[in-house]
């Protein structure tokens, strides 16, 4: 039976290393709950620099950038990522990012446009909603 | 012969023990029924209601347990254990850059730490310079940064490296961190023979957990090895390897694979040094492990005991070792830093508790006890100082640490560490079918299963068939209380600073052709079959930087790029 199903990806999700910690339990586990969730999932292995990072997204055409950070330097490398996007013109993907990050650094990475802050602790499944909403909202402002 | 039971008590037990199901327990369930459907460990091990001596059916107190100091070595590898010396009580740290570090190890010492243990940065443990673009940002963050000689010796200013032992958390570098720490003892006057203390040097869980690695892994394996064969010649107080089971886990793994893993490490790096003409007995002894104390207790206690009579058995009967050192697994142990959470951060102070209480009956050589306020940052001085009274509380308050293995015997304990050792067993089976460790990592295999077992894990915690407190169970929401932790507070960018200029400083003064020369020679052993250890040293007193000293290697060596699994 035909019917008007939605593909099985329905959004595409990019979900990066930035800077050079190796700690990728979380963003393995976050890539795949999004990946049984129906997302097309890109993830870029560790030690990603923002031009990759962004170029990737470029030419994966993804509708939302997730950064995990256990570095402690989130706060330098988002700046720059952000930064760089905005260079690349791709200021309209959404970008989300957690980690080691500590709540006092909150308000600092969304005044510099990171949609959401992911701490320690947070359930996958509040990840993948807001994930989800992020992509929706990306789309519809296309149309 | 050392059987627990006789057949006829035996019996006698197991007759009355169904009764008591029977008659007892099937009415008291019917009122008040159990609190979950099935209770499992940390590894999922289904755990019973009760065990008793039917749980220990032919259990053989000689061959199992034996007597501490002596085969199979599961109550312990000393005769005395902490009776005659206590564990070494060993705090990983570092942060900012030497002086910070400095004031820090001797803080520390102040309060009664009796081993140091250095934390370097994510530039040094990847073996890039602080002015290294890629190094932008996280220079001094998660430990210290130690690029040349000279930040080694001001890291250790004041401290006596004849007297103290040290730990260096470091893998690909190792070789050059030990050439530093070598080079500055040396500079103090110590002679090689008082030179103690750990290099992690553990190559083949860097692909699997860690991914600190640097080389592709024959190569890593090969600058660890002559590491190791250096080091057993010229350093008899060195642990020149330290083979980890904990990063494995904090990654997720189980208990059991943490345990089966780290072992399968373990026999691939005694087959390479077996390979290179050593005999077992020459370098066996050197060998230290380093493992997780998570918060199931009893599995942790049964995983140390299983590790102990596991390795025992591998070198007496798989690689034939005579002298009994070379059996013993002596062991590192750190509480585990996955259990931490943010919310309700005082809590971890009690989860640390319990950990480091398993790490002690599980007879540890060495623990560190992590700060409650790890999950945000690395430890403020208030926060390093409760963990380290944690272990002396223990040490010298609770009585733990006053007879040698006191739950040896525990019909639960017991069948834990069976069940434990069986499992691991199977694993490095399958390990061993598929060619060895290095070659299961260069399959792939340990990665799979850890991506896995995260996985899982997680999933367990989403839908709460595991518990953590304030997380998925008694959850409060009280942000100032999290937003009130006093953190660490240093200047970053002002360190990054201090350290690319002491490194400008260091690559204008130093004798051009003498480190030049050492590069060179250093490239061209590289290219050949012999040890690197005398190379890199060499280059390390002519100033050579870590970051030229690793690119030398990479020019010769190539970079590993990990395929992206998930």
């Amino acid at each position: 039976m035909l019917s008007l199903q939605y593909t099985k990806y329905q959004y595409k999700v990019l979900v990066a290393k930035l800077g050079i910690d190796g700690h990728d339990r979380g963003a393995k586990v976050i890539a795949r709950a999004l990946k049984d969730a129906g997302f097309e999932v890109i993830y870029t292995g560790i030690r990603q620099t923002p031009e990759q990072i962004v170029s990737a997204a470029l030419q994966e055409d993804v509708d939302v950038i997730g950064v995990s950070i256990l570095s402690g330097a989130h706060v330098h490398h988002m700046n720059k990522l952000m930064e760089e996007l905005k260079n690349a013109g791709a200021e309209d993907i959404p970008v989300v990012v957690g980690g080691t990050i500590p709540i006092i650094d909150v308000d600092e990475l969304k005044k510099i446009g990171v949609k959401e802050v992911f701490l320690p602790g947070e359930s996958l499944n509040r990840i993948v909603d807001i994930v989800r909403r992020l992509a929706e909202e990306k789309r519809k402002a296309e149309k | 012969m050392g059987n627990l039971y006789d057949k006829k008590s035996l019996n006698e037990i197991k007759n009355s023990l169904e009764k008591w199901e029977k008659e007892t327990l099937q009415n008291w369930i019917k009122q008040v029924p159990e609190r979950e459907k099935e209770f499992t460990n940390l590894s999922n091990i289904p755990i019973k209601i009760l065990y008793t001596p039917a749980d220990l059916e032919d259990f053989d107190y000689n061959s199992k347990l034996g007597f501490p100091g002596s085969y199979p070595f599961t109550r312990g590898i000393h005769a005395t254990m902490y009776r005659a010396r206590l564990w070494t009580m060993r705090m990983f740290s570092g942060f900012g850059g030497p002086e910070e570090t400095n004031k820090r190890l001797k803080f520390l010492i102040e309060h009664g730490e009796t081993g140091l243990s250095l934390a370097f940065d994510y530039p040094t443990l990847i073996g890039i310079d602080p002015d290294d673009p890629m190094a932008e940002g996280e220079v001094g963050i998660v430990g210290v940064s130690v690029p040349t000689i000279e930040d080694m010796r001001v890291v250790f200013d004041g401290i006596n490296m004849g007297e103290v032992t040290t730990n260096m958390t470091i893998n690909p570098p190792a070789p050059v961190l030990l050439s530093f720490y070598v080079g500055v003892a040396e500079m103090q006057g110590v002679p090689y023979d008082k030179i103690g203390g750990t290099t992690q040097n553990d190559p083949l869980k860097e692909f699997i957990a860690q991914k600190s690695y640097v080389f592709p892994p024959e190569p890593a394996v090969r600058v660890s090895m002559d590491l190791i064969e250096w080091s057993v010649k010229n350093l008899p107080k060195w642990n020149p390897i330290s083979v980890s089971g904990y990063h494995i886990r904090e990654a997720g793994s189980t208990a059991v694979q943490e345990l089966a893993f780290t072992i399968a490490d373990g026999i691939e790096y005694v087959r390479q040094l077996i390979s290179r003409g050593l005999d077992v007995d020459e370098f066996a002894h050197r060998i230290s492990f380093f493992w997780d104390s998570h918060i199931n207790f009893f599995e942790e206690i049964a995983k140390f005991r299983a590790a102990r009579r596991m390795w025992a058995k591998i070198m007496k009967e798989w690689f034939h070792a005579k002298k009994e050192r070379s059996m013993w697994m002596r062991f590192h142990t750190q509480t585990a830093g996955v259990s931490l959470t943010a919310q309700q951060p005082w809590n971890n102070i009690i989860r640390t508790t319990i950990e480091a209480m398993a790490a002690v009956l599980g007879g540890t050589q060495s623990l560190h006890t992590n700060s409650f306020d790890e999950p945000f940052r690395v430890p403020s001085e208030f926060a390093a100082k409760i963990a380290l009274r944690t272990q002396q509380i223990i040490a010298y308050e609770s009585g733990i640490a006053d007879t040698i293995d006191p739950l040896a015997g525990s019909y639960y304990v017991e069948w834990l560490t069976d069940e434990i050792e069986e499992k691991a067993w199977n694993y490095i089976d399958r390990i061993e079918k598929l060619g060895g460790m290095l070659e299961a990592v260069k399959k792939g295999f340990p990665q799979r299963e850890l991506t896995d077992a995260s996985y899982n894990y997680q999933k367990q915690v989403e839908e709460k068939k595991k518990y953590i407190v304030g997380v998925n169970i008694f959850e409060d929401n009280q942000v100032d209380e999290i937003r009130n932790v006093p953190l660490l507070e240093f200047d970053q960018a002002e360190i990054e600073r201090r350290q690319k200029n002491r490194i400008s400083k260091i690559r204008s003064e130093r004798n051009k052709e003498l480190w030049e020369r050492s590069l060179n020679e250093l490239r061209k052993a590289a290219e050949k079959d012999v040890n690197l250890m005398p190379y890199i040293l060499q280059a390390a007193k002519a100033k050579a930087t870590l970051g030229e000293i690793i690119s030398t290697l990479k020019e010769v060596f190539g970079s590993y790029v990990e395929p992206p699994i998930y």
